[in-house]
């Protein structure tokens, strides 16, 4: 075991989460060292313009994502069950090399609303005190940190990100043309929103003529060049319609690579370890802390990694099995309801349609990951919930994210063949005719959806693999049922003929067959420590030097793609670490 | 020099320097100060016209070809799948990482019906390139069981009937072969190979692409995107332009 110099901060995992952290913590001095178990990746040398329209490599074969034979998650419906493998390219979307997720990812770059902070005291105050118990919903409970305390640190990573969109709420006054749902903002988007496709602009007038509130959806996508509060510029995007699942060689796509590597990776004051995976935290010897983590690199020789604070900033898996791996806290368990590490696991819950339109040219290959137009007026809990069985909501966004012609193949009018020379025609025919609506829900914590580690199943390594409980919960049912209606309304409105739906929910689920790669939850923070592992700056309740940053910390699921508020919260954790915990090391919050 | 050859060159330049494509742990300050491409991450185009690396008995090659000209039939919409070269795309997948199943969690125990249960569909431990071999002659092997007759000189109607049934999970290939899960896996692997970048080695002429109107491998709709409802005519292109 080689022993490396000690830093003051070490940073597990090197995506959005790794890269805002070290970035906050370097510029205020500390001395960073990151670790990733992938390769070094940038913008110039692995995924330039000249290589990344390439469906088969990226999407299909899914180059840029972590493979399962790295390691991959076990999974099962409820604890009846034994956990299978998941052994194949699944919905999964899990970051693999330097940039992590956050360079594959699509750009959507939403805030999160205030409700989606406060759902256990806003359902209170307006549906009456008993009302989360009478819908099955005890887990839901407070993020322990407000919207407004966290605009801040959304404003700072929108800057970094330049994320381009168009402000519905500036510091309270409604603006037509922004998504006038959105919580308070302190000041414009970086960048303006990007522009309509054909099938956008006829979503966005459909929506407009029954009176909803449409407007174009932020976007890591950026709609013209910028340069980033960090001093690195970047460039507009050219609608290439190669974005998730793919790099962006064109510095237009908000990444690690593109948006703060480029000023990191000089500061005297950082290192940065590749190829190198962090297996678990080493605890002190009275147990309160961790002295620093186990690492193994690619040619096998195991490192110790000492360091004053640790953080983990992997996938929102990782964060996860890692506590757990490290043995700090108590992992949660259903059948008592106890402990914390595991608690709250969940999911996005969501519907997709394609409406078909005769004789149009919607030309779909011209696209970008986050392109979109959105109506938010059945989100979360904009509209009145009373007299209805659930609570929360979803986006129901019109998007032109790609035409790639793989994935779309099966993208046909009903009953159409999937072979032979009635295939061609129907491809043929459909594959400028479709228009998509996407409906992104809320999801709920329930005391039967939990991780935990593996009993069967084991990594490259020897280690277990991370086991996920989980099932839909019935709140989150009737609430897809619900706002699917209202969906499939704009669909018919718009023109869509032959329409095909899908309902996530109509079916139990499993990881080959969902449309959302957004998990989150299982190291939750919150205000009580016997229900979050983490207090609101991401600090283990139980041991005071450990931060864990990530989806991971999500108690429920916003009606939103998880990245801008990931990027929030590591900001804000980074900004406790070095203006509060470095002077006086200990909890931040009293217990 | 071409662009397919500047491309080849410039892969294997960063193959001989090595910095960022090697297998190895690395303590970084500052960005790598290479700027070669790295060879690990760039496309690595099929060889046209050499042998066959993975489908190299010739009735495995005779059946897959009868398979994949009935899944993609030539009619006036395009080529047939082999026309197209959805065999060299194959075969070409088949002998890389796909075929090797280097990505896949491969590890057991397989409990195949618990597995299938809760995944919602089979799962296996054997990579694609075995499932290819055992398939195949599971094919054949009906074929002159049923039809006495090798499974390439069926007639179009029969092998359509055949598909339908492997498609509908009604047709048998004996215990080590689901034919529902390798009818999908050669399903897929055709589309694939006549809808992916010609320089996988199929979609020849990128006649998939011809097929629905897509343009390939373009860089800027910056220009196009005001233009609603229009039919822009966009002539494809590949990432690496063939003769």
């Amino acid at each position: 075991m080689e022993t490396r110099p000690k830093a003051d901060v070490v940073i597990c995992g090197f995506g959005w989460a790794g890269s805002t952290m070290a970035e906050e913590l370097t510029r205020a001095g500390l001395n960073v060292v990151a670790i990733e178990r992938g390769k070094w990746r940038d913008t110039s040398t692995d995924f330039p313009p000249a290589v990344d329209p390439d469906e088969l490599k990226w999407h299909t074969r899914r180059n840029m994502l972590q493979p399962m034979s790295v390691e991959t998650t076990t999974f099962r419906n409820n604890t009846g069950q034994t956990a299978a493998p998941v052994r194949n390219w699944s919905a999964y979307q899990f970051g693999w090399d330097v940039g992590g997720a956050g360079t594959h990812w699509a750009g959507m770059s939403w805030r999160f609303t205030p409700w989606d902070f406060q759902v256990a005291t806003q359902t209170k105050e307006r549906y009456g005190a008993g009302r989360l118990n009478e819908l099955d919903l005890d887990f839901v409970q407070d993020w322990g940190v407000t919207y407004d305390e966290m605009e801040t640190y959304y404003d700072r990573f929108e800057r970094i990100a330049g994320t381009s969109g168009k402000a519905g709420n500036l510091n309270g006054q409604k603006i037509k043309g922004g998504n006038v749902f959105e919580g308070a903002r302190k000041r414009e988007y970086p960048t303006p929103p990007l522009k309509d496709t054909y099938w956008m602009s006829k979503y966005r007038k459909t929506v407009e003529d029954m009176g909803y509130h449409p407007f174009t959806i932020p976007a890591g996508n950026l709609s013209q060049s910028y340069v980033n509060t960090l001093g690195v510029t970047m460039g507009p995007c050219t609608y290439c319609g190669f974005c998730d699942f793919h790099g962006c060689g064109n510095f237009s796509k908000s990444s690690p690579q593109a948006c703060i590597l480029p000023a990191l990776m000089r500061r005297k004051n950082f290192t940065l370890l590749t190829e190198t995976e962090v297996l678990h935290g080493v605890k002190s010897e009275d147990g309160k802390t961790l002295t620093g983590v186990n690492c193994i690199t690619a040619d096998g020789t195991e490192v110790f990694q000492p360091a004053d604070v640790v953080c983990f900033t992997a996938y929102q898996m990782d964060n996860v099995r890692l506590m757990l791996l490290s043995k700090v806290g108590t992992p949660y368990d259903p059948s008592t309801g106890e402990g914390t590490i595991g608690r709250n696991y969940n999911y996005q819950t969501c519907a997709s349609m394609t409406g078909f339109f005769d004789d149009s040219h919607m030309n779909p290959f011209i696209g970008a990951g986050a392109l979109g137009v959105q109506i938010d007026d059945f989100n979360g809990d904009n509209f009145d919930h009373a007299g209805l069985d659930f609570i929360g909501g979803g986006g129901i966004m019109g998007y032109s994210t790609d035409g790639r012609p793989i994935a779309h193949m099966n993208s046909l009018r009903g009953g159409a063949k999937r072979w032979g020379s009635e295939w061609k025609k129907a491809y043929a025919r459909d594959y400028s005719t479709a228009g998509n609506i996407f409906v992104q829900g809320t999801s709920m914590p329930t005391r039967g959806n939990y991780l935990s580690l593996d009993p069967n199943y084991k990594d490259r390594h020897g280690q277990p693999l991370l086991r996920v409980t989980f099932d839909w919960a019935e709140n989150d049912k009737k609430m897809t049922n619900w706002v699917t209606d209202k969906a499939k309304e704009i669909m018919v409105n718009a023109g869509g003929k032959d329409i095909n739906l899908e309902r996530q929910t109509d079916q139990s689920w499993n990881p080959y067959s969902q449309d959302s790669s957004h998990t989150i939850g299982g190291a939750v923070i919150g205000a009580d420590p016997t229900r979050s592992a983490l207090n609101p700056y991401l600090q283990s309740w139980d041991c005071p030097n450990l931060f864990v940053v990530g989806a991971s910390a999500f108690p429920n699921n916003g009606g939103y793609n998880p990245t801008v508020t990931v990027g929030a919260l590591a900001i804000r954790a980074a900004e406790a670490i070095h203006t509060e915990y470095m002077k006086n090391p200990g909890a931040l919050v009293k217990a | 020099m071409n662009r397919r050859e500047a491309l080849f060159s410039l892969g294997s330049m960063a193959a001989a320097g090595g910095l960022a494509s090697s297998a190895k742990a690395a303590e970084l300050h500052g960005v790598p100060a290479q700027t070669a491409l790295s060879a690990d991450n760039m496309p690595t185009p099929a060889r046209r016209g050499g042998a066959f690396q993975v489908l190299t008995d010739d009735t495995d090659r005779a059946t897959v070809k009868a398979v994949f000209d009935r899944l993609i039939p030539s009619d006036e919409l395009g080529p047939s799948a082999s026309e197209a070269g959805c065999l060299e795309f194959l075969d070409d997948q088949l002998a890389g990482d796909y075929g090797s199943g280097k990505a896949l969690y491969l590890e057991g125990p397989l409990r195949p019906e618990n597995e299938e249960a809760i995944m919602g569909s089979p799962q296996f431990l054997s990579t694609p390139r075995e499932r290819y071999n055992t398939g195949l002659k599971a094919l054949e092997a009906y074929a002159q069981k049923t039809d006495g007759a090798a499974f390439s000189a069926l007639s179009p109607d029969r092998i359509d009937a055949i598909l339908t049934d492997l498609e509908a999970g009604k047709l048998d290939l004996g215990k080590d072969v689901n034919g529902q899960a390798f009818f999908e896996l050669m399903l897929q692997n055709v589309r694939e190979g006549y809808l992916a970048d010609p320089m996988y080695g199929g979609n020849k002429d990128m006649a998939g692409w011809k097929m629905i109107g897509f343009p390939g491998a373009r860089y800027d709709y910056r220009p196009y995107v005001d233009r609603h409802d229009q039919d822009l005519s966009l002539t494809p292109v590949s990432i690496i332009p063939s003769n």
